[in-house]
């Protein structure tokens, strides 16, 4: 993360009504110079939307942006020098890559050998040199992608609006256009907010995500944060999978009760004593503990199913002296489950590490294991 | 070479253009005169009077005389022409005509002028009624050539007849009329009744039904005379029939268009359009004009042209114009021609 | 770079406030192309309307007019006639459009380029030519009622023309091209999975047919149904040929102006002409409407598989109706050419020398191209910017939705009305109101060239905006968006990207402007005047003189333009295709 100064983008209680639907619910985050904000939320989250207000497609309904202490509320977007890439890329058919780049700089009455030179440079930082002639249609979607990228940088803007610019590429361009956005990110230093509703994508590029649900902003973070501590059951299940334990009740102090079996937890202070919790465990976190080593959540536990993933097996087990008997899943090693030869029917025994379980008040709260 | 052409008639445009600056003036004329005798007369007239430029708006009667109405608020035309008197003393009832007495007016019948001292209309010649018969179809079909109104009413002539719509056309209004008038209204429109039994059409115009039978689409059309001996001209088996009764006729018109800026060269058209000289032209292929100019009887009209027509009622006619035209309406447009 | 983003800032600050002003541009566009769709359809619409209410001296009557037209038979029949004439017309043209339609999609019929080419033709005549050419075929002395003159003896046939058989067959050859084209589209947009699966289920070739075929051309057949219905309710110019005593509504309109100078008559059949025009045109958009694309992005195309004899029957079938169109135009072209038919079988250009016949001749042609020149070229530039306008701005919902209801709205107006209606409201020297008196300020256009083109350019407006809206669809929305953020004006954008990637539709619209302004007579008969004389009305002043043959020759002459007009707009399209085969391969 860039060194906290005066933000560069203050987006503060921004909200959108459609008619007499929310789309954003008052909404704030800031981002620093060069940082590289992801918003991550399901479809109609209004993450889109929120790009869209920032940018200056969108009047908000109430609140503020500001880039670079300005405050650009009321300005059109093309007066908030913002470069923007589409998931379409909207590239200009009838104009080749090079004009593509141009065609914003060509209105500037920029000099024709600055502007031509600006364009190769451009061309050049997006991996293209060459193939300015090409025309859009004759470029493979990872290049147009790039044309639209070196199009949107082309005015130097003060911030890059990147909505879901990966999602019409193959998995494995994708994966490689992260990592080269990233870096040209990094290496131009613009601050970025890039819209998805891949997990993996916000997790691998940005700086911190904004994991948004029904118009609101649930949890805004480094993507390490988001992940280890989930702040609502929403957002970890919507990122990564997880365990889901209900019914359990706080009993005292770092201890919950599921019927009359008992689980360790850290996190207890989150909810009161007596009162109902949901505990959740992200299944990478179970532990299968064949050889006797024993933690204060160590329990004895059946094997389901099995299911082969390659590098992994995904498992299901049900603890054997569990009251309400919760299934628990767990993803474990193909290697670890080749060498304790765990199979399907067998008994063993599952640790839950004390650290590792997130705990949730229980009411209202929706998740889906 | 393409450009000195260019430059040449550009140049020419110019010279013609400034010329015309000086001088020429858009005249704007309707008319109800038939298409191709328009040229003949329209020639002689830029021969005499070269500055001005005439531009034609030519229809039937009933069409030019809507026109002139409908304009009536913001009139278009700066002279009407050679159209139905009965129809310009519409015209001029709906307050479209400004009186004006041509020169030479002195020499025009009485009885083809208006009798204000000042006319309101002045007449060029009298146009009348006339059957078009084509002698093949007729032979084909074993017709007798019929020679009289009370002939067209015989039933073999059923569906073998067609005639011009009086609301639309002049000759058509002129034919109906003159049956009225020579029979009484009574006995006039049971005649119609008996001819709506053997007529095929109606048709929008006064020259269609003698340009059908030319083209043996009927074998027999109520028309105008000078309609037959120009089809026959044209190479078309067609003889023209002087009913026995005499021919309904009208006289075709001149009027000036009350408006706001009124040209001279509307004085000047309506001057030479009772010229001695346009008047011989008329005279040609029609035998009564306004004035006698001494041409002999166009080939084929009855020796006496003007007892071939009979005594009408102008001021009746056009009194009752709109009365006729709704009776006839109301009895026979069911089979009357689409516009 | 950072450096290069404040250097920009600085200089982008003029910039802004240039950008800032075009909302201002674009809102008042809207705005001015809604005002312009006022004056020039809804204005003179309201003109007509309470023309029909008023007596002849302008005193309000209320309905007493349209009283009196319902209790006069010789009117109100007219309208039962039109009925009958449309319905049967709609269910000949729709039967025989779908037959070609479904062989040229669905059979493996060979030259299907040339078949569709062909079925085409009458779209580039005008009707009065299809009336005129049926008398040379049925008439009294027609080509077939003659037995060939006497040389097929065995062939001669008197169908009785003058009326609904003529009125019937002229408009059927005049609407067969626009049901086919309609079901055609609506055919070739089929999902051939669908037929898959119900062959896979067992389904007979019948049942297939109304549980697949059927269904998914549901709204193509709709719309085909209801375009002819209004197309040959409204006609005028076959009527006027061939109606012989059968009178109907379009002509009747013609009749109580210029016949009987009624103008209120005229006014009272105009609405009682419009009155179901609307109606079938208003079912027609909430049919669509309901319209879900039926077609995924992933849908496969139907490539029919060869069957000998279905493909043979339907071979026979569309060379039959191809011949019967080429054989109905050459024998037009060929009476335009005999000296005097039936006497004088003399092959020759007399006809095409007009002198002597009414109407203006050749001045009266090259007005006409001129005209259709002038409305194409301001039509498709009025129609493509409204389009863009309406489809490509944000925001303004309600004044786009304004804009875009008064664009589809000339559909519903047929050519007579939209004539009779400009009669009133442009030659109106001013209105008074409650003792104020507005002067026009559009009087200046009465009796010009201006007002033909005004008069086209609204006529055929509904079908190029519909064109261009829907060309512009297809490009992304994002370009205005993009290019807004760039700060580039977004006239530039238009003119740069816009206009060229939708060059194949402008140039579409050129044509069907120019071809449908040179055939029209309907709205352009009741505005020529004396300098601005037209082909089309030249050819119904000469019919009306009964001068039929130079009348052929005529309609001739406005088929040739508009089929050379056709043959460059093919060679303009090729030159437009292989200049943007580039950015168009896939």
């Amino acid at each position: 993360m860039s060194p906290a100064e005066q933000p560069h983008l203050e987006v503060v209680n921004v909200s959108k009504l459609f008619g007499t639907v929310t789309a954003l619910d008052k909404v704030s985050f800031t981002a620093s110079q060069g940082e590289f904000l992801s918003i991550l939320g399901p479809s109609g989250c209004g993450k889109t939307t929120i790009l869209r207000v920032v940018a200056g497609l969108e009047p908000q309904t109430s609140g503020s942006v500001s880039i670079n202490g300005q405050d650009v509320s009321r300005l059109p977007v093309s007066k908030r020098n913002i470069g923007i890439v589409f998931q379409s890329y909207a590239l200009f058919p009838n104009l080749t890559a090079t004009k593509n780049v141009a065609y914003g700089l060509k209105s500037k009455g920029m000099d024709k050998k600055d502007l031509r030179k600006k364009v190769e440079d451009l061309m050049d930082l997006v991996g293209l040199s060459g193939m300015g002639e090409k025309y859009p249609s004759q470029l493979s979607g990872g290049q147009q992608q790039r044309v639209a990228l070196a199009r949107a940088m082309a005015l130097s803007p003060n911030l890059l609006l990147l909505d879901e610019p990966l999602s019409a590429l193959d998995a494995k361009v994708r994966i490689k256009l992260r990592s080269e956005i990233r870096d040209l990110q990094r290496r131009l230093g613009v601050t970025t907010i890039m819209v998805t509703h891949d997990q993996e994508e916000a997790l691998t590029m940005a700086d911190r995500i904004l994991v948004m649900d029904q118009g609101e902003l649930v949890q805004f973070g480094a993507p390490h944060e988001i992940y280890d501590f989930p702040s609502t059951p929403f957002v970890a299940s919507f990122i990564g999978s997880m365990n889901f334990i209900r019914g359990a009740v706080k009993a005292e102090e770092n201890r919950f009760k599921l019927g009359e079996s008992l689980i360790h937890a850290g996190e207890a202070n989150k909810v009161s004593n007596g009162a109902e919790a949901l505990m959740a465990i992200r299944p990478e976190d179970v532990l299968v503990n064949a050889n006797g080593q024993s933690g204060p959540n160590t329990f004895q536990a059946k094997v389901l199913h099995m299911e082969y993933k390659g590098s992994n097996f995904r498992v299901r087990f049900q603890p054997t002296q569990m009251d309400t008997n919760p299934i628990i899943e767990a993803e474990i090693a193909t290697e670890k489950i080749r060498r304790l030869d765990i199979r399907e029917g067998q008994l063993t025994d599952i640790d839950l590490p004390v650290d590792r379980i997130r705990v949730y008040e229980s009411q209202g709260s929706q998740a889906h294991a | 070479m393409k450009a000195m052409i260019r430059l040449f008639a550009l140049s020419l445009v110019l010279v013609m253009g400034l010329a015309a600056y000086a001088q020429a003036e858009d005249l704007l004329v309707y008319t109800a005169l038939e298409d191709d005798e328009i040229p003949i007369y329209l020639e002689l007239f830029n021969e005499m009077h070269p500055d001005i430029n005439v531009q034609i708006v030519r229809d039937s009667t009933g069409i030019i005389t809507a026109k002139i109405l409908a304009e009536a608020d913001n009139p278009q035309a700066d002279v009407i022409w050679g159209t139905a008197a009965t129809s310009l003393m519409l015209a001029d009832q709906a307050g479209i005509v400004e009186p004006y007495a041509p020169a030479g007016l002195d020499r025009v019948r009485p009885a083809m002028r208006d009798a204000n001292e000042v006319p309101h209309w002045v007449g060029i010649k009298a146009w009348m009624t006339g059957f078009c018969v084509n002698t093949i179809e007729m032979e084909a079909l074993g017709l007798p050539t019929p020679s009289s109104f009370a002939d067209l009413i015989d039933p073999v002539y059923k569906g073998q007849l067609i005639m011009p719509n009086p609301a639309s056309s002049g000759t058509g209004f002129l034919t109906v009329s003159a049956i009225l008038q020579m029979m009484g209204e009574e006995a006039g429109w049971e005649y119609l009744d008996a001819l709506h039994e053997n007529i095929s059409r109606y048709t929008h115009s006064g020259s269609k039904p003698c340009k059908l039978a030319g083209s043996g689409e009927t074998p027999i059309g109520i028309s105008f005379a000078y309609r037959g001996f120009i089809q026959r001209e044209k190479g078309e088996p067609v003889v023209t029939v002087f009913p026995e009764e005499g021919s309904g006729w009208d006289v075709e018109a001149n009027a000036l268009v009350k408006k706001a800026e009124i040209k001279d060269a509307a004085r000047i058209f309506l001057d030479w359009a009772i010229s001695p000289e346009v008047m011989e032209l008329y005279a040609r292929v029609y035998p009564v004009t306004a004035y006698d100019v001494g041409a002999p009887i166009p080939e084929g009209y009855p020796t006496d042209p003007e007892a071939q027509l009979i005594e009408n009622d102008f001021q009746w006619a056009a009194a009752n114009r709109a009365r006729i035209l709704e009776e006839w309406t109301n009895r026979y447009d069911g089979k009357s021609d689409p516009q | 770079m950072p450096n290069g983003t404040l250097a920009l800032g600085t200089r982008q600050q003029g910039f802004w406030q240039r950008v800032d002003s075009e909302v201002w541009i674009r809102r008042l566009l809207i705005a001015l192309l809604c005002i312009w769709m006022l004056a020039v359809v809804v204005l003179p619409l309201g003109t007509l309307l309470s023309k029909s209410l008023v007596n002849q001296d302008g005193e309000f009557v209320g309905l007493a007019n349209f009283i009196k037209y319902f209790q006069t038979p010789a009117l109100s029949s007219s309208l039962g006639n039109s009925m009958f004439v449309a319905v049967l017309t709609t269910l000949i043209s729709v039967s025989l459009g779908f037959g070609f339609a479904y062989a040229l999609t669905r059979t493996c019929l060979p030259m299907k380029g040339m078949f569709k080419g062909l079925a085409l033709t009458p779209i580039f005549a005008p009707t009065l030519l299809n009336g005129i050419a049926l008398v040379y075929l049925f008439g009294r002395k027609g080509l077939i009622t003659l037995g060939f003159f006497g040389h097929l003896d065995f062939l001669a046939v008197d169908i009785g023309l003058y009326g609904p058989v003529g009125i019937i067959i002229s408009e059927v050859i005049f609407t067969f091209p626009q049901a086919m084209l309609i079901l055609t589209i609506a055919l070739s947009m089929t999902d051939a999975r669908l037929y898959e699966a119900s062959d896979s289920l067992g389904a007979s070739k019948l049942r297939t047919f109304f549980t697949v075929t059927i269904p998914s051309i549901k709204y193509g057949l709709i719309s085909a149904v209801f375009v002819c219905f209004i197309l040959a309710f409204t006609d005028f110019g076959a009527p006027k040929v061939v109606g012989g005593n059968y009178n109907i509504l379009a002509t009747d309109i013609y009749k109580q102006v210029i016949g009987q100078q009624n103008f209120v008559m005229g006014a009272v059949v105009s609405v009682v002409l419009l009155v179901p025009t609307v109606l079938a045109f208003s079912v027609d958009r909430i049919v669509q409407r309901k319209q879900v694309s039926l077609i995924a992005a992933k849908s496969v195309p139907l490539i029919p598989k060869p069957e000998p004899l279905r493909d043979r029957i339907f071979l026979t079938f569309c060379s039959l109706i191809a011949f019967l169109i080429i054989a109905f135009y050459l024998t037009a072209l060929f009476a335009s050419l005999v000296k005097v038919w039936p006497y004088t079988i003399e092959l020759g250009l007399w006809h095409y020398d007009f002198t002597g016949t009414g109407g203006g001749g050749y001045t009266a042609f090259f007005n006409s191209i001129r005209m259709a020149l002038y409305s194409a070229a301001i039509g498709v530039g009025l129609t493509f910017a409204s389009a863009y306008l309406i489809e490509k701005t944000r925001g303004l919902k309600a004044l786009r939705g304004i804009a875009y209801f008064l664009s589809i709205l000339p559909l519903a107006l047929p050519g007579l009305v939209i004539g009779l209606a400009y009669i009133f409201f442009f030659n109106a020297p001013g209105w008074s109101f409650w003792g104020i008196t507005i002067p026009n300020p559009l009087n200046f256009l009465y009796a010009t060239m201006g007002i033909l083109v005004m008069s086209n350019i609204v006529h055929f407006y509904t079908v190029s905006f519909l064109t261009a809206t829907t060309a512009l669809k297809q490009l992304d929305n994002e370009f205005e968006t993009v290019s807004e953020s760039m700060g580039v004006p977004f006239y530039r954008t238009f003119f740069r990207v816009t206009v060229p990637v939708c060059l194949p539709a402008v140039l579409e619209i050129f044509m069907y402007y120019f071809v449908n302004s040179m055939a029209t007579v309907s709205a352009v008969i009741f505005l020529y005047s004396a300098d601005t004389k037209l082909a089309s009305v030249a050819v119904a002043n000469m019919d009306d003189a009964g001068d039929i043959a130079p009348a052929c020759a005529m309609a001739m002459l406005i088929v040739v333009a508009n089929i050379a007009m056709r043959i460059i707009y093919g060679l303009v399209t090729k030159g437009a295709k292989r200049k943007t085969q580039a950015w168009t391969v896939r």
